[in-house]
């Protein structure tokens, strides 16, 4: 399979059935992308393909001939550094393990919706579990983030 | 958890023979002043100043060595703080790295082994780290004043920076000399109105990693050079033993490695994680009919229930509660049903482990250092000082990553063995749970079964308490039994109750430990948990009972616990007469690792019966406030994690299979469940106490009672979901 992955073409080997986020885990070692179920119930393990919002533990290799994908290494869009930034100053992340997915699902909810409201939050990062419970911070962290990005 | 140990037993001796006896340490107490051990000072060729708990690099960091697991209580930031507020360090060139196992040098002195639990890092460590971070200050100092040629006296350091008789430098450039010179003897250190850094704020050390992705921060995520992925078939009831095993289809699939028997399981071992759980699919296994627990948790729940007839083991009885409920002018009676929970944390467990024959190096988010260390020498049959422990950090634990018996260090370990017996060569294997080891796979808060009677006298003050508790003990044939049950009463399952600070001079707590075959584990705050629902709605019902308000009513009876009492005062202040519009309010206040929280629920019923929690007010005093924002940061989340549980969480098992098996039939709080948190944190000089785990004891029994007060429903069987409350 050819893909690009982070801005890089890359020839990926492996069987089509395996999913993306073990094609980065464990073949790429790319580990910033977290595998938290591999059911699409947490959204640990979500990147961007073809700047959407994707769980890549469902993401199969093998469907994916063609394709854009961008991961929390490399996300370098305006509403993710925003994201990135208000995420520390409100000091967002507890354990952290969630917290890659949750970068990318917010990220690709500012670059669609610039000022969300928090029915908006909600729906976008509905899918993505903190077990650490920082969502009262991650609400704040988003709508601070819109503001960075308007300023 | 583990915070019962008392600090009174022999220092262990942490080899294999005896680390199941290890116990609480000798340091009876920690000096202000006294010196910190400085053995290990390495030596100064890389021209690094470097102590057991503090490195100074010449280029310019300053490495803390954190003797604690991280696993997002914030802990290494807190460590940090405290050097770097008596090094007068700058906060951006403080970094810290997670410590060796090394008991001796790193022990949890009030357990006497390196480990991280009971909300009592900071509690342990506030002295040694200020002491560590004034010693190393004192070498710097000492440094420059030679260098310089001018009295120690004048050398003063702002934020990293050394000055004196004119001279400027930074922390690194003297750290070659530092590490020259001796440790001093005695140190003093800050008042407290000197500080600069404690009780004002710290940014997160980590935050930056945690934000980008960075490579190998959490044991998940370490690839050691040739690495391959294990995962093991486990049995489908606790305790089930395996008939027979086929790993045809599984060994013949491309990068199926090997396929091992160990005592826990078949473990399929591949070149990567995916086809290692494609191979954990093509086992055919055959378990022993009717081995292990076949009980599911309605027969439990029934045994449980009918234990209750009869009297358990006394727990601190005082006065004659029997005598007093019988004069009582009103006695109220209830039972609480409390499910089985799973901890869940967003890392599953995972261990990796290197073993040679010879030695073994491990790496995780290991959070009994010392135990883990123990249980894997034990199985390698190796001494201590062969086998390396690189901590990572941990992606949540919840209590899950610190296990009394080292099994996941023991699975590990009996993999790199069997793996090495096989004749193979040695490499790295990593033991990775998927979600459904984890829900399925055991170490629950215990199932919990109470039963209280308490009456009201002609005023509508507390008479007389009666309280029976049917659980398993959480301690009970652990290394920590010896410390957490007397008597045959497992201080786990009636703490909160049996020494309430509430004025109840006639009450009887007594409990039933029943033998069950699932496996059951401390989860986050422990026996509070349960116990200080039971406690908390009960108070409210009582005050209802006696006409008085809830806030008064419990001011009333704690005439005996000012800090309780003041929590509560501030968090009622701070939430005034009455929440947003359309909102019920229900309080809470419980003390639990010696600090003490009050929780202010404001509950909204939405149009489909649902609770939603809008906003809680907290009232904290957990001594010192070392990182106020952590304090926070650590009540939201405990509150959030609570919040989840009495929610939506429960494990059950049918005829002794566990019926939950991932996120979508286990459902942790999401988003839209979150409420708006507000933290008010009392000025204390107190020693400094735990904070990540108060926060989720109060939440239950407050968002109970607001429940009651929209809807005249008291919910004495958890989850709300059982209600259609969730
Ligand atoms: S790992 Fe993909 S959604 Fe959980
Ligand atoms: S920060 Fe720990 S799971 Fe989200």
């Amino acid at each position: 399979m050819q893909l690009t992955i982070n801005g890089e073409p890359r020839e990926i080997d492996a069987n089509p059935d395996m999913p993306l986020l073990w094609v980065l885990r464990d073949e790429l070692k790319m580990t910033g992308t977290k595998f938290g179920c591999g059911v699409a119930s947490c959204g640990a393990c979500t990147v961007h393909i073809n700047g959407e919002a994707t769980r890549s533990c469902q993401a199969l290799i093998g469907d994916l001939e063609g394709a854009t994908v961008t991961t929390i290494e490399a996300i370098d869009t305006p509403a993710a550094r925003a994201i990135q930034t208000a995420w520390v100053e409100l000091q967002v992340p507890q354990c952290g393990y969630c917290q890659s997915g949750q970068i990318m699902s917010a990220s690709a909810l500012l670059t669609e919706t610039p000022k969300p409201t928090d029915d908006d939050i909600d729906a976008a990062m509905e899918g993505n579990l903190c077990r650490c419970a920082t969502y009262a911070r991650i609400r704040r962290a988003i709508h601070r983030a819109a503001e960075i990005m308007e300023a | 958890m583990l915070h019962y140990l008392d600090a009174k037993r022999p220092a262990p001796q942490p080899t294999r023979r005896t680390f199941l006896k290890l116990s609480a340490g000798a340091l009876g107490g920690l000096l202000i002043g006294a010196v910190i051990p400085q053995k290990g000072l390495a030596d100064t060729a890389s021209g690094a100043l470097a102590t057991p708990f503090v490195h100074i690099t010449p280029d310019n960091r300053v490495i803390v060595l954190s003797k604690h697991l991280d696993k997002g209580q914030g802990t290494a930031t807190g460590l940090a703080t405290l050097v770097a507020e008596e090094l007068d360090a700058a906060a951006d060139q403080v970094e810290v790295e997670f410590a060796p196992s090394n008991p001796e040098l790193y022990k949890n002195f009030l357990f006497g082994l390196q480990g991280t639990g009971g909300s009592t890092a900071m509690a342990n460590s506030f002295d040694q780290y200020r002491q560590a971070g004034a010693v190393v200050r004192a070498m710097i100092v000492a440094a420059a004043a030679s260098e310089w040629g001018v009295p120690t006296g004048d050398i003063t350091i702002t934020n990293g920076v050394v000055s004196g008789g004119g001279n400027l430098a930074t922390l690194g450039e003297l750290s070659a000399l530092a590490a020259a010179q001796e440790p001093p003897a005695e140190v003093t250190l800050k008042s407290p109105e000197d500080w600069v850094y404690i009780g004002k704020g710290f940014p997160r050390v980590e935050l930056p990693m945690k934000t980008r992705g960075s490579v190998g921060l959490f044991g998940m995520d370490a690839q050691p050079e040739g690495g391959l992925v294990a995962v093991t078939a486990r049995p489908p009831r606790f305790g089930a033993t395996l008939a027979s095993v086929d790993a045809t289809a599984a060994l013949a699939l491309d990068g199926v490695e090997a396929v091992l028997e160990i005592p826990q399981g078949v473990v399929v071992v591949a070149t990567n994680t995916w086809t290692a759980m494609q191979g954990r699919e093509a086992l055919v296994l055959d378990w022993v009919a009717g081995s292990g627990e076949t009980r599911g948790t309605d027969a439990l729940l029934d045994e449980f229930r009918a234990a209750l007839d009869a009297p358990g083991l006394p727990s601190h009885p005082r006065g004659d509660a029997s005598a007093k409920l019988a004069q009582a002018a009103q006695v109220i009676e209830a039972e609480y049903v409390f499910p089985y929970l799973a901890h869940a944390p967003m890392e599953p467990l995972d261990m990796t482990v290197l073993y040679d024959g010879q030695s073994a190096t491990f790496w995780g988010g290991s959070q009994i250092q010392t135990l883990d260390h123990g249980t894997a020498a034990a199985v390698l049959g190796l001494d201590f000082p062969q086998i390396t422990i690189n901590t990572r950090w941990g992606g949540g634990s919840f209590g899950r990553r610190a296990t009394p018996d080292g099994h996941l260090a023991a699975e590990t370990a009996m993999i790199g063995k069997a793996w090495l017996d096989a004749g193979n060569a040695a490499r790295p294997i990593k033991l990775v749970y998927s979600r459904e080891d984890d829900i399925r796979g055991g170490y629950y808060r215990p199932m919990a079964v109470h039963r209280v009677r308490a009456g009201l006298d002609a005023e509508g003050n507390i008479s007389g308490w009666e309280h029976r508790i049917v659980s398993q003990s959480i301690f009970t044939g652990t290394s920590f039994e010896s410390f957490v049950v007397q008597d045959g009463v497992d201080h786990s399952t009636v703490e909160g109750i049996s020494d309430t600070t509430y004025a109840i001079p006639d009450m009887h707590v007594d409990v039933h430990h029943p033998k069950v075959g699932v496996p059951t584990l401390w989860w986050r705050s422990v026996g509070h948990t349960h116990t200080a629902y039971v406690m908390e709605t009960m108070m409210d019902e009582l005050a209802v009972a006696a006409g008085r308000d809830p806030v008064e009513f419990r001011l009333a009876h704690l005439a005996e616990d000012a800090r309780l009492a003041g929590v509560l005062h501030l968090a009622a202040e701070k939430a005034g007469p009455t929440g947003p519009e359309g909102t019920h309010r229900g309080i809470a206040v419980h003390k639990s690792f010696n600090s003490y929280v009050a929780e202010i629920a404001d509950v909204r019923i939405r149009d489909d019966g649902t609770v939603k929690v809008e906003k809680v007010t907290c009232g904290v005093d957990c001594g010192v406030p070392i990182n106020p924002d952590n304090i926070n940061a650590q009540i939201e989340g405990g509150l959030g994690y609570g919040l989840s549980a009495i929610l939506r969480e429960e494990i059950t098992m049918v005829d002794g299979e566990v019926a939950q098996w991932n996120y979508p039939d286990y459902t942790p709080l999401r988003i839209a469940d979150m409420p708006e948190v507000e933290v008010h944190i009392v000025r204390s000089d107190a020693a400094p106490t735990g904070i990540g785990e108060p926060g989720t004891p109060p939440i239950g029994p407050a968002v109970a009672n607001a429940v009651f007060r929209a809807t005249g429903t008291r919910v004495r069987e958890l989850p709300f979901t059982r209600h259609g409350l969730a």
